[in-house]
């Protein structure tokens, strides 16, 4: 048993029992909490098939940026009421369903490649010409080039989400006082600056 | 058995460089904390820590002393799995993030090619261990604490990740020892001067520094998301922030001041093994840490927001395109020419 194979089946462990963990808690506090740390395991099997970019990234986005919008809505939440009233086998139609598509989807995926297992080395850097590269090189020149298109295209969605989230919110209300900084800075005549000599005072 | 033992050999260097790391950290943090109380009171017309030991010195290790040896206070209402967690989870992140600095060529713990990624998503995580002590401690003061700040560190945090794609552009490579090799004819401070600026002020937020230390308002919050912590878990707090505040002194020595690069490369000068370099740069940075400190009232809320958001993203973009168009028009992008 090398290290590298101990520490995938700590992470993996970890990350399968946290998400256990993320749907079964009774505090949903609790479960935004267990769903972090399988992200966090999650980059750390990225890491050890050295995807290191993606797994920093996963880490920047997912954890840094959305699960703390997450908790941030989980924690103001008044969950204590609705604790108890839940019946968990209420969602166990729905949760099938979807269950079973994923399965379908990564049996259909597993079918189509024919992935070796044994060699997670190719796993990890199919493309030949990439090889010698850092892999944020190499997500770079194929990003920028041959996806170019579809790159711009999921940043220009990204932005009408983002326009559309601030226009749902945004109201004028009447009657708020905004303190508009350049107006402050510009008012002449109102505002004096007097040379104070020490010992003889001012006259204002 | 053989590969077992070269296992087990590896695993013991490693826990060996990182107490290598710990020691002289916990020395910086004892000292960072001296001089900040030093500094604060030299400014004030005080004298500041000047009882135990020779100049007060020993101050900083009394202090806590008394606070291993304090009751830990847990309060009755609070979530206690999650309270005892938080404080353990920000002075673990922010020990955590050194791994990857370079204080000399070559003498790093991990140089991993992503080095300043993995910076970036460490502090990122520090905002956790705020939030679970503000939430955990089931009380409202430090809940208001740890929303301000939560809130505060994302949004600096999104100028700062501006501020080093510009250096990253200039550089070519995300490995921090890369990043300081690159300014070996020119620290990056000097053409990237605003986004010197722009990285120290965003840093001093990302720390909860004042003038930005909103979510320890004394007259606001009475101490923010600490409020309910005493003894052993309110002292890994503090040296979690400190150990970050100088974490946040190392990246601008990487980034804008030329890392363990003497200032021009003559005999004398380069003489001087790097690592001095590197902690004398990390002291200045230090040191204007600690002055603004002491001379910057602290800011109101929503003009900490106005000032992330509507001054420094905007800036801190339009310093990102500039850069990339001049790289790109004058072939001076590395690998163009």
């Amino acid at each position: 048993m090398s290290i590298t194979l101990i520490t995938f089946y700590l992470f993996s462990a970890v990350l399968l029992l946290s998400s256990l963990m993320v749907i079964s808690t009774k505090n949903p506090v609790h479960s935004v909490l267990f769903l972090i740390l399988a992200f966090l395991n999650a980059a750390g099997i990225f890491v050890i098939l050295h995807a290191e970019f993606l797994a920093m990234i996963l880490i920047i986005v997912y954890v840094g940026a959305v699960a703390v919008l997450f908790l941030f809505v989980v924690m103001m939440l008044d969950f204590k009421t609705s604790l108890e009233k839940d019946n968990i086998l209420q969602y166990m139609p729905i949760g099938l369903l979807i269950g079973l598509v994923f399965i379908a989807e990564l049996v259909i995926v597993l079918i189509n490649t024919r992935l070796d297992l044994s060699n997670i080395q190719i796993l990890s850097n199919p493309l030949d010409k990439f090889i010698g590269q850092s892999n944020t090189e190499a997500i770079g020149s194929i990003l920028y080039t041959n996806y170019v298109l579809y790159f711009q295209l999921s940043g220009v969605i990204l932005l009408v989400a983002m326009i559309g989230s601030i226009v749902l919110t945004l109201r004028d209300r009447e009657g708020v006082k905004r303190q508009i900084v350049s107006e402050q800075v510009d008012r002449k005549g109102k505002i004096e600056l007097i040379d104070v000599k020490s010992g003889e005072g001012v006259d204002i | 058995m053989n590969m077992l033992q070269s296992n087990l050999f590896e695993l013991i260097t490693i826990i060996f460089y990182c107490i290598l790391i710990f020691i002289p950290l916990l020395l910086g943090v004892i000292l960072a904390l001296y001089a900040d109380r030093k500094i604060w009171a030299a400014v004030q017309k005080r004298r500041g820590p000047n009882v135990v030991g020779p100049f007060g010195l020993f101050q900083v290790p009394a202090d806590g002393l008394k606070f291993i040896f304090k009751e830990i206070i847990l309060p009755d209402s609070a979530d206690k799995i999650v309270f005892l967690i938080a404080p353990i989870i920000t002075l673990a992140l922010s020990i955590a993030a050194w791994a990857v600095i370079p204080v000399q060529s070559g003498i790093v713990l991990a140089n991993i090619n992503v080095g300043i990624l993995y910076i970036f998503a460490i502090s990122s995580l520090g905002v956790y261990g705020i939030l679970m002590a503000g939430w955990a401690s089931n009380s409202k003061y430090p809940f208001f604490g740890a929303l301000r700040s939560a809130a505060q560190m994302v949004s600096y945090e999104v100028s700062i990740g501006f501020v080093i794609v510009t250096v990253l552009m200039c550089v070519g490579s995300l490995n921090l020892s890369e990043i300081v090799v690159a300014q070996k004819n020119m620290w990056f401070f000097i053409p990237l001067f605003p986004m010197f600026v722009v990285f120290f002020i965003s840093a001093l937020a990302e720390t909860n520094r004042p003038p930005f230390d909103l979510p320890e308002a004394e007259s606001e919050l009475v101490a923010g998301y600490q409020t309910e912590y005493s003894g052993m878990p309110f002292v890994l707090f503090l040296f979690g922030e400190y150990i970050n505040i100088l974490l946040m002194c190392a990246m601008t020595t990487i980034l804008f001041l030329g890392g363990w690069l003497p200032p021009v490369d003559v005999y004398p000068l380069n003489a001087i093994p790097g690592f001095v370099w590197f902690i004398l740069k990390v002291t200045i940075v230090f040191y204007m840490f600690a002055m603004v400190k002491a001379f910057v009232p602290r800011y109101r809320y929503d003009q900490l927001m106005r000032l992330g958001w509507k001054v420094f993203l905007p800036l801190s973009l339009l310093a990102v395109v500039l850069t990339s168009s001049i790289l790109f028009f004058f072939k001076l992008a590395p690998g163009m020419s």
